[in-house]
Order: C-alpha cells, then sequence, then structure tokens
C-alpha cells in the first residue's frame, strides 16, 4: 500500500487562528450588536428575546448533551426525541400522583436513563443497527404517551424562576440568566461538567478513545462495552431531564408528541457544535435566539411580509452551516458496534 | 524446568475457533533478556497465540508461568499487570490523539479528578530518553510517519514498565533504515533486561537479530533453533515443511510478437503534476518485463492506466495491434489481459463475498456462470470455484467462505486463480507477493513463469530488487514517473539497479 503521509501544511497563526474561531467570532458579534442595537430602541423588548432564547436552547443543548455522549463513545442516538418524550410523560404523570416536583424531575431522568439502558442493550450487547435502535426508542416512546395519555389531567404547578439574590437585577442580562427555573441552572452546570469530563479527565479519555478506536481501548485493558454502556445510560438521563424541563418547567402540563421534534434538531445542535458541549451550549443559543428574534419582528411594526421574517431562524440554521462551519469530525467508531473476538 | 532463567513459558496451549484449530499443543520458553523470533508462515498461529498470552483470547487448554509462577490472565489488563507488553501489527494508536493522550490511556495519571498532561508528558519525556526512542509528545498521532507511530507503541508498553515486550510483524511497515533502527533499539532493550518475542515470517531478519528461534506451521511448533544452526534455505523448509526453491528456476525466454505496446504515455495526478511521464515499452508474448522501482514513482498509475482503471492525458495503449479505448475493463478482460493488482483487498476482492462469487468477478454474465432470464447458474459457479480452489491448492474451508476469512497468502491464490483461468495474452501483476510468506512467493512466482511459457506477455511491478531479478527476462526502472532505462536481466546487477531506483542517471551509451 502506498503509504502517503499528509503532513499538515503549515499555516500562519493568525490564519489558522481566524479558520478555528473566526465564525464564531463573527457570529458572536452579529448576535452581540443586534442586542445592543435593540437594547438602545426597547430595553424590555431585548430582555424577553434573551429570556426566550435561553428557555428555548435549554432542552436543545440537553438534547445535544446526550447525543454527544453517546457518540463520542461510539453509539449514535437518534432516539433522544423518545427519550425527551418519555421522559416529559413520566415526569408529569408523576408530578399528577405525588404532587411533588422534585420527585417528578428524577422520574423524569430516570425514565430517560432506562430508555438509554435499553439503547445500550440494543447497541452495545445485541450489536444492532443503531439508527434503527434508535428508531425503536422515539417510535415506542410516542405510542407509550399516546397510549396512556388521557385529557384532562391537571398538576399542582410547575418550577418557578429562582432570582439569584442582587444579580438577578443587573440590566440587560440579570433577568435572562440570573432569574431562572431549576432545570435552566442545572442546564448551565451540566454543559460545564460534561465538558470538563469529556476533555479533563479520565473517564472522558477512554471514551474518546472507545468512540475511535475501541480496539485500542481494549488492548490497553479499558472496558469497551462498560464505557458504551454508562455514556448511553448518563445520555438518556440527560434526555429525560430535557423532557422534565418541557412538562415540568416551561409548558406545566404534557400534550401529544410535544417534544416537536426537538429531539432531532439537538443531533443537529450537537453536529454543529463539533460534539462539544460548549460548541453545542453555543449553537444552542444561537437557535434559541434566531427564534426569539423571528417572534419579535413578527410584533414590530416592520414593513416585510411575516413569512419572510418567520424564515429568518430557517436562513441562519442554513447559511452558518453552510458557510462557517468547516467539516465536523466524526469519532471513526461511530456507529459500529465492537466485536471482541 | 526452573533451572533456566525464565521470563515467560507457555505450556500446552490450545486455542480452537470455529472449524480452525489454531493452536495445537503450543509450548514455548523465553529466557530473560533474550530475543526470540517466532517464525511461521501466515495462518501459522503465531499471532493468535501472542493474543493467547496478551488475554485478547482465552485458551481452551494449557497454561502459562511467568517468572516460574502460574499465572491467569483473563484480559490485557492481567497481561500489563504482569508486564507483558504487545506491538501488534496493526497499530493500536487513536488517530486523534496526541502521543501522550495514547500513550496514558488505560493506565492515566491524575490529578484530583483531572488528568495530569503535564506530569504524563514528562514521565514519557524521560522514558523516551533512557531507551534512546525519540519521539514529540505533544504531536498528533496521524500526522507522524509510520516508523514513529512504531516508537510510540514501544514506548507505551515501557511507559507500563514492560519487560516481556511482544513485538508482531514489526518489519512489515518499516522501510529497510527504519528496520534497522528498530533491531538496533531492540537489541539495547535487552540489555536493559526486556525479553522481546519477535514474530516475523522474514528469514533474512531473524538470522539478523534473533538470540533463538522457534517455528510454528499450522497452529503447532515444528521446531527450535538459533542463527548459528542454520541458514535461510533451512528455516524455509522448517517453516513450509519442504524444501523451498528461494530463487525461481526458469528456461531463458522465447519472445514472439508484440502483444502490448504502451506510447508516449502521459498521466496526471491529482494535483495537476504528471506522475508519468512519456512513458513508451512493449512486450512480447513469453517474456517477463520486471518494471522495478521505488513505491510511488508513478508505478500505481501506470498500471492503473494499463488496467483501465485511470484515464490518460496523453499518448496510447495497443493491445494485440488494437488501440485499447478510453478506460474500459471489460474491453481488457475479454480481449486477454489479466491483472493481479497492488491491493488485494480495495482492488482484488469483494472480501464480503465468498470465494465461488470471486473467482467469476470478471465473468459473472458470461455463460455458463449466467443462467436464464437474468438468473445465475449457482451450480456452474460453485464447480468453477471448487475446481479452481484444488488447482490453485486455495487452503479454504470451502467455496462458500467469505474472502475476508483467508489469510493474505491464500487470498492472492484466489485472485491469481481468477485472473490465470482466463484465456490471458498479457498479465499485469503489481507487487504480486507482497506480505506474502515465502510458501506462497514461491507458488506464485512458478505460476507467473508458468504463464510466460505458455506464450503470455507478463509485466511484473515490484519494489523488491529480488524479485524483479528472479522473475524478469527485461528489466526497466522507473524513476519519478519515468523510466530510466531498460536492460536484459542477464546483465543487471543489484548495485546497478539500486542506484537506479535511486535516482542515478545511468551513463550516456
Amino acid at each position: 500500500m502506498q503509504n502517503t503521509i499528509s503532513l499538515p501544511t503549515p499555516v500562519s497563526p493568525i490564519k489558522h487562528f481566524i479558520k478555528k474561531w473566526g465564525a464564531t467570532i463573527f457570529v458572536t458579534l452579529t448576535v452581540i450588536v443586534i442586542t445592543i442595537w435593540q437594547y438602545s430602541v426597547d430595553g424590555r423588548v431585548t430582555e424577553a428575546v434573551l429570556a426566550s432564547t435561553i428557555r428555548q436552547s435549554t432542552p436543545l443543548v440537553l438534547g445535544a448533551l446526550c447525543g454527544l455522549l453517546g457518540e463520542r463513545s461510539g453509539v449514535i442516538n437518534i432516539g433522544i426525541e423518545g427519550q425527551m418524550l418519555l421522559g416529559a410523560f413520566v415526569g408529569f404523570l408523576v408530578n399528577v400522583w405525588t404532587g411533588n416536583l422534585l420527585v417528578a424531575v428524577f422520574a423524569a431522568i430516570f425514565t430517560g436513563a432506562i430508555m438509554g439502558l435499553l439503547l445500550a442493550y440494543m447497541s452495545v450487547h445485541l450489536k444492532m443497527d443503531q439508527i434503527i435502535g434508535g428508531t425503536v426508542i422515539t417510535t415506542l416512546a410516542f405510542g407509550l404517551t399516546g397510549y396512556f395519555y388521557q385529557v384532562g389531567l391537571t398538576t399542582e404547578g410547575k418550577l418557578l424562576p429562582i432570582p439569584l439574590g442582587p444579580l438577578a437585577d443587573i440590566p440587560l442580562i440579570g433577568r435572562a440568566v440570573f432569574n431562572n427555573p431549576p432545570i435552566t441552572y442545572a442546564t448551565f452546570v451540566l454543559v460545564i461538567l460534561v465538558h470538563y469530563v469529556l476533555f479533563y479527565t479520565k473517564w472522558g479519555l477512554r471514551t474518546r478513545a472507545v468512540g475511535e478506536h475501541p480496539r485500542a481501548a481494549d488492548t490497553l485493558g479499558v472496558d469497551v462495552y462498560k464505557v458504551r454502556y454508562i455514556n448511553v445510560i448518563a445520555g438518556g438521563a440527560i434526555a429525560g431531564l430535557a423532557g422534565g424541563f418541557l412538562t415540568l418547567e416551561a409548558v406545566g402540563s404534557f400534550e401529544r408528541a410535544m417534544t416537536n421534534g426537538r429531539g432531532f434538531v439537538a443531533l443537529a445542535v450537537m453536529l454543529f457544535g463539533k460534539y462539544t458541549p460548549l460548541g453545542a451550549w453555543g449553537a444552542a443559543l444561537l437557535f434559541g435566539f434566531a427564534n426569539a428574534m423571528q417572534t419579535q419582528l413578527q410584533f414590530a411594526d416592520i414593513q416585510v411580509a411575516h413569512q419572510f421574517i418567520g424564515m429568518l431562524p430557517y436562513v441562519l440554521t442554513i447559511v452558518i452551516l453552510s458557510g462557517f462551519v468547516g467539516r465536523t469530525r466524526v469519532p471513526a467508531a461511530d456507529g459500529v458496534p465492537y466485536e471482541k473476538e | 524446568m526452573t533451572e533456566e532463567n525464565l521470563a515467560l513459558e507457555i505450556r500446552h496451549v490450545t486455542k480452537r475457533f470455529p472449524g480452525v484449530l489454531a493452536n495445537d499443543d503450543v509450548s514455548f520458553t523465553l529466557r530473560k533478556g533474550e530475543i526470540h523470533a517466532l517464525l511461521g508462515e501466515n495462518g501459522a498461529g503465531k499471532t493468535t497465540l501472542m493474543n493467547v498470552v496478551y488475554g485478547l483470547y482465552t485458551q481452551d487448554e494449557g497454561e502459562f508461568l511467568i517468572d516460574n509462577n502460574v499465572v491467569e490472565i483473563n484480559g490485557p489488563s492481567d497481561a500489563i499487570n504482569y508486564g507483558i507488553g504487545m506491538v501488534h501489527q496493526h497499530f493500536m494508536l487513536v488517530p486523534v490523539f496526541s502521543v501522550t493522550e495514547n500513550m496514558i490511556l488505560g493506565s492515566e495519571v491524575t490529578k484530583g479528578t483531572s488528568l495530569d498532561l503535564r506530569r504524563a508528558r514528562r514521565e514519557i519525556l524521560e522514558i523516551s530518553e533512557a531507551h534512546g526512542l525519540e519521539v514529540d509528545p505533544d504531536a498528533i498521532v496521524e500526522n507522524i510517519p509510520v516508523g514513529v507511530q512504531q516508537r510510540v507503541e514501544i514506548l507505551k508498553a515501557l511507559y507500563r514498565k514492560a519487560n516481556i515486550l511482544v513485538l508482531d510483524e514489526p518489519t512489515a511497515v518499516l522501510t529497510p533504515q527504519e528496520a534497522e533502527d528498530l533491531f538496533r533499539v531492540m537489541r539495547a532493550l535487552t540489555e536493559k533486561g526486556v525479553s522481546i518475542i519477535f514474530i516475523t515470517h522474514k528469514l533474512k531478519e531473524v538470522l539478523n537479530v534473533a538470540d533463538r528461534i522457534t517455528v510454528m506451521r499450522r497452529g503447532k511448533v515444528v521446531g527450535h533453533t538459533s542463527p548459528h544452526e542454520t541458514d535461510q534455505k533451512g528455516l524455509a523448509a522448517m517453516m513450509v515443511g519442504r524444501e523451498v526453491l528461494l530463487e525461481v528456476k526458469k528456461a531463458p525466454a522465447k519472445p514472439g510478437d508484440v502483444v502490448l505496446e504502451v506510447a508516449n504515455l502521459t498521466i496526471e495526478g491529482e494535483r495537476g503534476l504528471e506522475v508519468v511521464k512519456d512513458i513508451s515499452f512493449e512486450v512480447r508474448a513469453g517474456e517477463i518485463l520486471g518494471i522495478a522501482g521505488v513505491q510511488g514513482n508513478g508505478q500505481t498509475e501506470l498500471v492503473e492506466a494499463i488496467t483501465g482503471l485511470r484515464s490518460i492525458d496523453a499518448g496510447e495503449i495497443v493491445l494485440m495491434g488494437k488501440k485499447v479505448p478510453f478506460e474500459n475493463p471489460r474491453y481488457l478482460v475479454e480481449n486477454g489481459m489479466g491483472h493481479v493488482p497492488e491491493d488485494r483487498h480495495k482492488h482484488g476482492l469483494v472480501l464480503p463475498y465468498n470465494l465461488a462469487d470471486n473467482f467469476v468477478l470478471c465473468t459473472y454474465y458470461q455463460k455458463p456462470f449466467a443462467g436464464q432470464m437474468l438468473m445465475r447458474n449457482h451450480q456452474a459457479v460453485f464447480e468453477n470455484a471448487v475446481g479452481l480452489i484444488k488447482r490453485f491448492d486455495v487452503r479454504a474451508p470451502g467455496a462458500d467462505v467469505p474472502a475476508s476469512t483467508l489469510s493474505g497468502g491464500n487470498q492472492q491464490k484466489v485472485i491469481v486463480g481468477r485472473e490465470f483461468s482466463r484465456p490471458l495474452k498479457v498479465l499485469v501483476a503489481n507487487q504480486p507477493t507482497r506480505g506474502l510468506d515465502v510458501g506462497s512467493i514461491e507458488y506464485i512466482h512458478k505460476e507467473i513463469v508458468k504463464m510466460r511459457d505458455e506464450g503470455v506477455g507478463v509485466v511484473v511491478i515490484s519494489a523488491e530488487i529480488d524479485e524483479i531479478l528472479s522473475l524478469a527476462d527485461r528489466i526497466a526502472i522507473m524513476y519519478r514517473g519515468k523510466i530510466v532505462t531498460t536492460v536484459d536481466a542477464k546483465d543487471a546487477t543489484r548495485e546497478q539497479l539500486g542506484l537506479w531506483m535511486a535516482g542515478v542517471q545511468p551513463e550516456a551509451a
């Protein structure tokens, strides 16, 4: 075989920096400029937009965390939608029965984890096609929730915002960032925690190794199956939490198919964020921002057909995905079951 | 057996795979500080045995002793704990990780909950200095050359304090100079008390570097020897189980009419550079033209063009007096061209297909393999396969096993069987014996010479000077896309060919 060793072409550090961070910086600056301009026009609208950005991004980034834990360890999870939906449903039911929101949140997390276990069993143990495995989970969740859903169930209420003392009074960002309900705060912590675990700890190193070259990890005594199981289950738990966010924090009740494709958008967010939690967070915030702006612009008195404004978030997504984000590197063993002997 | 100072003793190990007895009652001893070569043909069970020792497989029978104590090895982590390190033939490195990350994976050093990469880096530099194995701990593995990757693998074992090192075919990916470096490192390691098991099928290396030699054949140990008791011929005979001709016996060629003519061929490569520049040559019936050259001097492109796999930018190819149409492998197949490709996995076989289907890859649409009404004639396909398996001595459980399950030598025999059993006028064989063991090399060389004697015009492309010298009747040397010169094989010497291959211009004649 011809060993063409392609050495990386040397680029100047400035060019390298622009290539790596240019898109992120450009998008961030654009968002900041829009926000400041808007704030100078009407401060209350801006605060509403920012709060809505955070709200919309929370389930997306949680879903993305679920997806990337799986894929970093080599298991594709397209069942996030189902894990979320079932988490939302069970969390809601537990809230109805017990009236205890904390118990309900844990029920949602637990449900997601069980669904993660199911996916792990199918893809790691049975070595099933992982796309089919994920589809099974989503279909199962839609079937179960559709069948057991009863109209007219009501609950005691939902998780309420907790202002963080004087921080919540900071102009512009105070209300959006420091006056949130608990799951949203938990999301902030989770993003940073998962990022830390994935890139700075022993477990993270092993997880990434298993997703790239499981045999190499195996020859060094790393238990490939265990790493995959735990990551997929942890991912499921996070997706369950995202479901809990929908019924216990955002809406306060359950509706059929209420996840509304968020589990799949989360996959796009994960890719967009290049399989990193912080990247995914940025991507989720951008999606959320575009959506919030779009809603606000619909109300504003602008002489443009509202369909065009409604298009805005999608156009933004397409432009950014096609133009700015470079090639995403997929973990090499993503979706490939590992055979020991 | 405790009187000897043994690092490792393997007693009566048997390992069965479904339908195969990979190791049959194998016993083996490794003394402290020696290089013990484990020699055998492909598929003799060397790697299986070492995978058992390393805990990747579990033996069905037998036991291991380390430092004269019986030990249980239930997985690689046990093996690592007992001081066994293994450098696999296909490197076990994560390509996107840095050298440091690869090194510590599974034996991470931590500070609190975080990885302590700085300390790991320092430790790696210490070990690398102590053993004279230079690496850059921050380099990303996929960016470093194969030779350095191998160094990383050896360091990985030393980092885990291995004192028994298993090297599985370590020279397969190295240039001769890199191999020499490796042997130096191996000797230096033994002086520091490391014991090395060196798996290979290359006879010269064994004689060069080993203290003792154990030969395996078909899952069994067939003998022990040492370099001063034997020579290449003796080793080859032990390995294969019969006398092996290391040189090809052939009568002088009787060239006939020109069967293949290449005129002014120019090919541009991927980056717009000319990889083949204005090459012309002709091949006559009943002769072997050897094209010698170091890898990557345009041979791959040249062969792809001749066999219809690549478009050409100038010139023409004439087969049996007729100009060959543009990129049309089927025309070539139907007009008597056979091709043994360079990369047998990529271009030679469809690995998941069974042998029977692989045997009819270029004739499946013809009678008798195509039956009535778009149906296939399975019976004819299988009869064909059974006949060829017998005729070309393919060692396979049956015609219905996937090609991927065969050893390299047997896969090559499948390709040779498919190509040589068609009515050929021209045969193009690119690196026909790369990665094969002596037995298979001898066989394939014999078959190629037989084709020549039957009046086929043969082109053999090889980077091995010995192969070219023993097969070819005329030798063309390729360097940077050009044919430097063409000489009669009788007048060629190793040294002269080597110089030409390295780019020294022949004197103006």
